[in-house]
């Protein structure tokens, strides 16, 4: 006995998330042409450790592989990942990154649309904590001369975790334009001469801030083709934008200015893929204001006031924590019951 | 231009009206057979006036509406009564119905009818034939015309709504009934519009039925009848959609039209209507779209009992039937056992094809994209009520205001999980209704159980109070009847020794009394059924008294109470 509707829109989940995976396609070209093919490596071998831990997973739950491992959505956390952490970096710190995020994140929550955090953004928070050194060490973009490893090169640190001769790894990598501006604010300089250092583009970090923009792109197309809502990555940017203008207003001497957060870090590709995130994220119209807007606030005060690097990654796990709540306060009013209508 | 308002969410699915729209409808010819579903509308089933190998004429009643929420049945052509008996009948139960089955005659012989002057005769009147005439709601919801129209004296209705907007995929009946019979539907509508007064009547009708909007418009040419032209929205047809677009109110949750100002009938109801006062013809046939698999997709005027199968050969099925949805594909249900008879509420037949109707593809676990929640016409989140439905947290389900559903299917189409959203929905609601159902049932039985032990307990405790009563009156009669008797012995006593002595007749006399009191006393040991009675039991007496009372009175003065009310 089968019940209406008889029929179905051709939508199908591994159709949405194969439109998040090519719309992370423009960011990672630009990836690719600032800082080298290392990043298509560890996406390369998050994807290979994603598919097969999730294979691993569904075999010991007993869940039918072949839906499940064609729904796209491990690639999804496999590339996020990839894209959070940095490219040059021995073979194993993105196989347990992903490895864990798909194990403990997903599987252990249930698999599929169960998961209370976005299981890239854990791992990511498990590899910061533990390995915090490693990911410290971000490729220098080709923008800014000096030494250039080879793919060669590359290949060879992923997987032997050897360098040319005479080769430092403080040659070929730096820290992130966010992470420099902290530490040089720490030494008691000012924005204005911090922004002045060669790393520093017209938006944010050379090289770094057209990732940015190709993740902005990917974005407004997803947004436009109704793949993601345009309500969270409109509030979170609009209130990162807000935040950051009081304060850059207030102090423009240690503040750097709204458009720097927006293009520096992981805030375009939180924006659009990693607080967009369905399954963890809110589910009513007021209620994805608050989880975006306190995303963005958490983005900022981490980035500002606090130790890591970047905030994004812990934003979205601890909206993720609220989100519960923030879906039982901001239920919607249904027909007939808003009070008599108009 | 009338300023629409719109309702949230909606989809747009494939049309495919233009199978069977552009044909002119054609009428079926009588059948072998017809079975007459005892009931085919909401409320109360008919009660059966017929037997088996009575001979009917066409029109003549065979089933007559009990209960106010009812509707009558009426033999669609002449012939004989074969039985009455059980039939499978195109319920959401699938379990079979009392059906009349009827084997014309081949004669259509009508039964005595005539037009109704509805103007002529009482409101209450009008309904009160409505009712005995069969109509009820053709939209689908079948729900009993004179119901939807007896209003309260103090309730005014502001806009009358007439649903032409046809929102479903596939079915075409009222697009080609509004084509064809315009100026009849119009008349309808003038016997709604006298029922219910309404200050403005709206016809609803969705912009891809241009013909039928150019038609309804031409028939209303002379009247202050509005077709207004919404845009095609899927569930736009849905009655509180189709009023919160023409009117921009929201019929309260768990209320009706009415009670906001609104009636909203369907044109094949206005068009039954007319039928009935123009000619005096019961609901006994409807048409109805036959589309899909078949050679020719049509509208067809179908009598009301006629098998499905006898429609769709009309239509000539092609080659890989997969079955048959009895509706739209978005709310019918899908059969598989083609004896199943039109009933008032079907409109449509689809034959199905693996082409037209691939089957469902497995469910993924929910992702929660809302877009289930976006397409919500009710404002609802799906999402959550799958969620509490799966989890049988049905608590949590009504909460989140499960039975403001309307299972328009609108989420299930979105969905790109491929979850059987309203499959969830109406078994969680049926679950809610059996716990409902079984709890009050418990309640009966908890009270009732209650109620027994605190009489049995009572009457224990009036039996031993009554048996201490009795031994203490008993003990002081015993005693009072001793001392007086020897009270009268002393008195004797003393009159034996003394002639003179005048006998105290206060003194006899308070003897005497006593002796009666105890006497009285004694008596009491045994009382009449009426006189130890409990507060409630004495209540409950006033009661009854007072009802035969008011009886007497009653018929005394006939028709005193319930006369007719008068009309000038």
């Amino acid at each position: 006995m089968w019940s209406s509707p008889f029929i179905t829109t051709p939508s199908s989940v591994s159709q949405i998330m194969l439109r998040v995976l090519i719309a992370l396609i423009p960011g990672i070209a630009f990836y690719v042409w600032y800082f080298g093919p290392a990043i298509l490596v560890s996406i390369t071998l998050a994807s290979i450790t994603a598919l097969a831990t999730e294979a691993l997973m569904l075999k010991l739950r007993n869940r039918p592989l072949k839906p499940f491992l064609s729904d796209n959505s491990a690639l999804i956390t496999a590339w996020l990942l990839a894209l959070s952490i940095p490219a040059l970096a021995p073979w194993w710190l993105v196989v347990v990154g992903t490895a864990f995020g798909i194990v403990v994140a997903k599987h252990l929550y249930g698999g599929l649309g169960n998961n209370v955090f976005n299981p890239a953004m854990v791992g990511y928070a498990v590899l910061i904590i533990s390995f915090p050194l490693h990911m410290t060490h971000w490729i220098t973009p080709n923008l800014l001369g000096g030494t250039e490893l080879s793919f060669a090169g590359q290949l060879n640190y992923i997987f032997y975790g050897v360098l040319p001769g005479g080769m430092t790894l403080d040659a070929v990598t730096m820290a992130t334009p966010l992470d420099t501006l902290k530490t040089q604010l720490h030494l008691g300089l000012q924005v204005s001469d911090i922004r002045d250092m060669p790393i520093y583009g017209r938006l944010a970090g050379k090289g770094s801030e057209m990732v940015a923009i190709g993740f902005a792109i990917g974005g407004i197309y997803l947004v436009f083709a109704r793949v993601v809502n345009w309500l969270i990555p409109a509030v979170y940017l609009g209130t990162l934008f807000v935040v950051a203008g009081i304060f850059h207003l207030a102090d423009p001497v240690h503040y750097v200015t709204p458009l720097f957060h927006w293009f520096a870090g992981a805030a375009m590709l939180g924006a659009f893929f990693i607080f967009t995130d369905p399954v963890g994220g809110s589910t009513t119209f007021r209620g994805r204001i608050f989880y975006a807007a306190g995303a963005a606030l958490i983005t900022f005060l981490i980035r500002t006031f606090g130790s890591f690097p970047d905030g994004v990654a812990f934003a979205a796990l601890l909206m993720n924590i609220c989100v519960p709540l923030i879906d039982i306060w901001t239920q919607p009013k249904v027909f007939g019951k808003k009070g008599g209508g108009k | 231009m009338r300023r629409l308002d719109h309702f949230h969410g909606g989809i747009h699915p494939d049309e495919h009206k233009l199978e069977s729209s552009e044909l002119p409808s054609r009428i079926a010819p009588l059948p072998p057979q017809l079975i007459l579903s005892l009931h085919q509308h909401i409320g109360a089933g008919a009660k059966v006036q017929v037997q088996a190998g009575d001979h009917v004429l066409k029109g003549q009643l065979l089933a007559s509406a009990q209960g106010m929420v009812s509707a009558a049945i009426h033999a669609p052509t002449s012939g004989t009564v074969t039985a009455v008996r059980p039939h499978a009948v195109p319920h959401p139960s699938q379990l079979p119905g009392l059906c009349v089955h009827i084997e014309p005659d081949g004669k259509d012989q009508w039964i005595e009818h005539a037009p109704l002057a509805y103007r002529a005769i009482p409101k209450s009147e009008l309904l009160a034939k409505l009712r005995e005439a069969g109509i009820v709601g053709l939209g689908g919801a079948t729900f009993p015309t004179h119901v939807k129209y007896s209003l309260a004296p103090d309730q005014r209705i502001q806009t009358l709504v007439i649903n032409g907007a046809e929102c479903e995929p596939w079915i075409t009946t009222d697009d080609r009934l509004m084509r064809e019979r315009a100026a009849e539907i119009v008349r309808g509508i003038e016997v709604l519009r006298h029922l219910a007064a309404p200050a403005e009547t709206l016809i609803g009708i969705e912009d891809n039925k241009p013909q039928a909007i150019a038609a309804m418009r031409a028939a209303c040419a002379d009247s202050d009848i509005e077709v207004v032209i919404i845009p095609t929205l899927y569930p736009s047809g849905g009655e509180k959609q189709l009023i919160k677009i023409l009117t921009g109110k929201e019929v309260p949750s768990g209320g009706r039209p009415t009670g906001i100002g609104v009636a909203c009938s369907n044109v094949a109801t206005a068009f039954a209507i007319h039928r009935f006062v123009d000619y005096g013809e019961p609901l006994i046939s409807r048409q109805m779209t036959v589309t899909g698999n078949v050679r020719t997709p049509q509208n067809i005027e179908v009598l009301i009992g006629t098998p499905l199968q006898e429609l769709v050969r009309l239509a000539e099925p092609l080659p890989g039937v997969t079955g048959y949805i009895l509706g739209g594909p978005m709310m019918g249900v899908d059969i598989e056992d083609l004896r199943l008879p039109v009933v008032k509420g079907s409109n449509c037949i689809i034959v199905k094809s693996a082409k037209l109707f691939p089957p469902a593809e497995p469910a993924m676990p929910c992702i929660r994209c809302t877009r289930c929640a976006a397409a919500c016409p009710a404002d609802l989140q799906p999402q959550e009520l799958h969620w509490f439905s799966k989890a049988r947290d049905f608590g949590k389900a009504q909460e989140y205001n499960l039975f403001d559903c309307i299972e328009c299917g609108a989420c299930a189409y979105v969905c790109p999980s491929h979850i059987p959203l309203v499959q969830y929905f109406r078994f969680a609601k049926s679950e809610i209704w059996q716990r409902e159902r079984e709890s009050q049932a418990a309640e009966v039985a908890r009270e009732r159980h209650e109620f027994r032990l605190a009489r049995i307990e009572r009457e224990k405790q009036e039996k031993a109070e009554r048996l201490a009563q009795k031994e203490r009156e008993a003990t002081a009669a015993r005693e009072a009847i001793t001392l007086a008797q020897a009270l009268a012995a002393k008195q004797a006593a003393k009159q034996a020794a003394d002639p003179d002595f005048e006998p105290d007749n206060t003194q006899q006399m308070r003897i005497n009394a006593a002796i009666e009191r105890a006497k009285a006393q004694v008596a009491a040991e045994n009382p009449k059924n009426t006189e130890v009675l409990t507060p409630q039991q004495q209540a409950e007496i006033a009661e009854i008294e007072a009802r035969r009372a008011k009886l007497r009175e009653a018929a005394a003065h006939p028709g005193a109470d319930d006369e007719p009310p008068k009309h000038s």
